[in-house]
């Protein structure tokens, strides 16, 4: 599987990113005006813990060497106490990755099957009326705020109707899916319409290519020619283009944990800016960040599963 | 990392703009005429309170009825219009205008410097952007969206399109770029500019939202979703008009932007 | 009786509110086993034709107003399209310019040479593969178990029409069409697959309509010929007729035009002008503007195809005098 190959040199390739998401944070922290030991510590801090706290940041070094104890610290899983939580911030951290998770993993599947199902509707009726509905509905979801759509299916379905739970994530398994079915919808929602007009566009300009006049003249059945030829082929730009968005979705998790109230890592990056925990706004920008890039790497690899012509 | 192609001629014609684009200029010159009119046409000061006619339904003395404070949400929403139109403009314009003076100077630099700035920008693109503005929000405080919006994207060098496409200027001859080539680079960035508007506005409305925006007691779309969040159940018209009100702005860039590549032939 | 009998086939394409005609009541028949050559310049509406025969043209723009086209009896512009899918791929196959965009690239040559094996005589996917790598044998591919496997993408132009050729013989078809199978091709390519062509039919007397605008291809390859111009039939001979006694102005011109046939030195003759863009045909017959030999009466009077010799005939008005002068 030679082609594969680049999934030992991407990660190379990734760590200018990586270095630079890492900069970026470090600098904002750094930014805030005041002595940092007292920002981290908060207005809680004793001589000694300042002391400790310069000692461990090399606060007392010129910003270039912080920075070099900042990715040492790191490498370390050293992350800092929180203020707020009292407990360390990696801690704090990872007992919320899981819920964010989820409920990405839980949204993108939601919108492909969404996005899918309306391209396959819009292509295969173009130009007629359910066709310019997909679009228009397309055009005006793409102005949808997901903080709203998620306020008002919250009104519909949770409230008026009863179905879902208003907030919380669940305890188990079946839990979390019951919960996180209005928060995933949202997200859906909010990303179906870039997906479905470009993958509307490609089943509409693969149709009309040339293997499938080919496979026309073989007979085959039309079914057969669009599930195994068309769709495939039209499938590949708009996986790309969910790689795009992936930064965008991650976004979008952090307005919509707070809208359902869903104790993942964008809820604990908002609760924290409030509260000036600065080292969990770290720690959360960098794990978000590092998701996006590991995203994206993923959806390198499913790119080249899917298409025999990368090399 | 791509430029969009055209297909149409370089020429710029008006004449045949499709509907949609005709659609969603009459939606955004009506935003636009509510902003400028305002104080004119806004039947109540949009902050001013009044504790006898709280949490009342809309299509009463109050059209779309008033908040838990008694300010009047139509009123809210018509001042509101400023500050989400001013989001979409200042965060599109900005990248635009440094992104082609760069792009430009880098073309005209050319050599190294031009290497060096490509591979700056296959860095930058892609980082996570929201997550950036959270970070400084999180660093500056909140406040001043528009300001952070447009300093993100530009860290982040967002719209490479409008670099790339101000670098050709760069490297050719004035003359040829004035006549030939800034025809056929404009198009593109003019749609971009019009689709980046929706996310500019939809970002902005979601940090005050997040109350790392607008602070209250200013009227914003997106902080009124938020203050009415609290009495969906009894008061459903407070979150609910705001929202209506981004869709129909956002819709109406939206549609521009679509009739606008359409006409144009360009494709994302 | 013939295997292929087309009569009076029309087609028309739609424009602006018009219909315009790109094909106009043409008439051939192509008998078991025959290789029937249609030639004409790009333009001429020899696709157009063959693709109207097997309705892979369709769509709301596109109609056939007049003719028939009896392939073993039944007539194919009115069959049901679940019928027309039986023939398809079974008893009549397609193969086409551009290999590498008529593969789809995401899929293995081996799965696309057994697709019509698996969907036509339900073959199993094993034995579909094994029936696949046979083929690719019988067209000259080397290492067939490996390219069974390969992607349009690893291989080269030649082979690339190889395999679509195997996938059209694949369910032993009596008819083949080949759009200009050679025209995308290396000239030293395009004689191998010629030759494949032409191996066969002589082993399974398939019949073939080779499409090309190379008179260099049909002096090679064919048995019979008819020759297009703005969408009809100007000429239909037996290669042999066709190339020694050509009573055609514009077959005339074609063959002179050939670069094998002049003298070196001498300048290369051609036909002035262009063929009349769709639409814009001039009355009477349609070469009489680049004709060295028009007269008046041709621009007004319609021309048809008559009969000019033991299996030969001629759309010319004047093929007599042409003859004589000769």
């Amino acid at each position: 599987m030679h082609r594969f190959r680049f999934v030992l040199y991407r990660p190379v390739q990734l760590i200018p990113v990586l270095l630079g998401i890492s900069l970026v944070t470090f600098v904002l922290v750094h930014l805030i005006p005041g002595d940092p030991a007292r920002i981290l510590l908060g207005v809680r801090g004793t001589k000694a813990a300042i002391a400790a706290i310069h000692h461990q940041f090399g606060l007392d070094r010129p910003l270039a060497v912080q920075y070099l104890y900042f990715l040492y610290n790191l490498s370390q899983g050293e992350f800092g106490r929180s203020i707020i939580y009292k407990v360390p911030v990696l801690t704090v951290v990872g007992g919320r990755i899981a819920p964010t998770a989820f409920l990405l993993a839980y949204a993108v599947l939601l919108s492909t099957v969404l996005s899918g199902l309306l391209a396959s509707l819009a292509a295969a009726n173009r130009g007629r009326t359910l066709d310019q509905a997909v679009r228009l509905f397309s055009t005006i979801g793409l102005g949808l705020p997901a903080f709203w759509l998620g306020i008002v299916l919250i009104m519909l379905f949770s409230i008026r109707l009863g179905w879902f739970p208003v907030s919380g994530y669940g305890e188990d398994f079946a839990d979390h899916l019951w919960h996180l079915f209005l928060p995933a919808l949202t997200l859906a929602a909010a990303l179906s319409p870039v997906l479905t007009r470009n993958l509307r566009a490609s089943l509409i300009s693969e149709s009309t290519a040339d293997y499938v006049i080919a496979a026309r003249a073989k007979g085959l059945p039309r079914q057969v020619i669009f599930f195994h030829h068309v769709f495939r082929n039209s499938l590949i730009p708009t996986v790309n283009l969910l790689g795009v968005n992936v930064g965008w979705l991650i976004g979008g998790t952090v307005v919509v944990e707070s809208v359902f109230s869903v104790p993942g890592m964008g809820q604990l990056m908002v609760a924290s800016i409030f509260a000036r925990d600065y080292l969990v706004v770290q720690a959360v920008t960098l794990v978000l960040a590092l998701g996006v890039v590991l995203t994206n790497f993923l959806v390198d690899i499913v790119t080249v599963a899917l298409d025999p012509r990368i090399a | 990392m791509a430029t969009a192609g055209i297909a149409a001629s370089p020429r710029v014609g008006f004449e045949t703009l499709p509907a949609s684009a005709l659609a969603g200029g009459a939606i955004c010159l009506f935003w636009l005429a509510v902003a400028l009119a305002a104080p004119w046409v806004a039947p109540y000061d949009p902050i001013a309170q009044d504790l006898n006619a709280t949490l009342l339904p809309p299509f009463g003395a109050h059209l779309l009825g008033t908040d838990n404070f008694g300010r009047d949400i139509l009123s809210r929403i018509i001042w509101g219009t400023r500050i989400d139109l001013q989001m979409g403009a200042f965060g599109v314009l900005f990248p635009f205008v440094i992104g082609t003076t760069i792009g430009a100077a880098s073309g005209y630099a050319g050599g190294l410097v031009d290497t060096l700035l490509m591979r700056l920008l296959d860095v930058t693109m892609s980082f996570p952007f929201f997550v950036l503005i959270i970070a400084i929000v999180a660093t500056l405080g909140p406040g001043l969206i528009s300001f952070y919006i447009a300093l993100a994207q530009f860290l982040v060098i967002k719209h490479a399109d409008f670099v790339l496409a101000a670098r050709s200027l760069g490297y050719s001859h004035a003359r040829i770029a004035l006549r030939h080539i800034l025809p056929n680079a404009i198009m593109p960035a003019v749609v971009f500019s019009m689709s980046d508007a929706v996310i500019d506005i939809l970002l902005g409305s979601s940090l005050s939202y997040l109350g790392l925006g607008i602070q209250p007691p200013t009227a914003e779309w997106g902080l009124m979703i938020a203050e009415g969040q609290g009495f969906i159940a009894s008061a459903w018209w407070i979150a609910f008009f705001p929202g209506l009100a981004i869709v129909l702005l956002a819709t109406g860039f939206s549609l521009l932007a679509d009739g606008f590549a359409e006409r144009f032939g360009i494709r994302d | 009786m013939a295997l292929l009998e087309v009569r009076d086939l029309s087609v028309e394409f739609a424009s602006r509110a018009r219909w315009l005609c790109a094909v106009e009541r043409v008439s051939f028949t192509v008998a078991e086993g025959e290789v029937m050559g249609l030639v004409g310049e790009s333009g001429s509406g020899k696709t157009v034709t063959c693709r109207a025969i097997l309705r892979l043209l369709d769509g709301p723009k596109v109609r056939t107003p007049s003719g028939e086209a009896r392939f073993e009896g039944n007539d194919l512009l009115r069959l049901s399209a679940r019928a027309l899918r039986a023939l398809h791929g079974r008893r009549i196959a397609m193969i086409f310019q551009n290999p590498s965009s008529y593969l789809d690239p995401l899929m293995t040559i081996g799965r696309q040479v057994a697709e019509p094996l698996v969907h036509h005589e339900g073959l199993r996917p094993r034995e579909a593969r094994t029936r696949a790598i046979e083929l690719l044998h019988q067209v000259g591919i080397p290492d067939p178990r490996h390219t069974v496997d390969a992607y349009p993408h690893q291989l080269s132009g030649g082979m690339r029409q190889r395999a679509m050729i195997a996938a059209a013989v694949a369910c032993e078809p009596r008819l083949l069409v080949a759009d200009e199978p050679t025209t995308a091709l290396d000239v030293t390519v395009q004689a191998q697959i010629l030759r494949l062509l032409l191996e066969l039919r002589d082993r399974t007397g398939l019949a073939i309509i080779l499409i090309t605008h190379a008179l260099g291809v049909v002096a090679a390859t064919c048995d019979s010929v008819a020759v297009m111009y703005a969408g009809r039939i100007m000429e239909r001979a037996s290669k042999r007729e066709l190339i020694r006694q050509p009573k055609h102005p514009y077959t005339m011109g074609l063959i002179r035009s050939q670069p094998d046939l002049v003298v070196a030195g001498e300048e290369l003759p051609s036909i002035e002008g262009q063929l009349p863009a769709l639409g814009q045909l001039p009355g009477g017959c349609p070469f009489h503007p680049r004709c060295p030999h028009a007269l008046p009466a041709c621009r007004r009077q319609d021309v048809e195809l008559e009969p000019a010799g033991a299996d030969h005939r001629v759309a010319c008005i004047r093929w007599r005098e042409l003859e004589a002068a000769a």
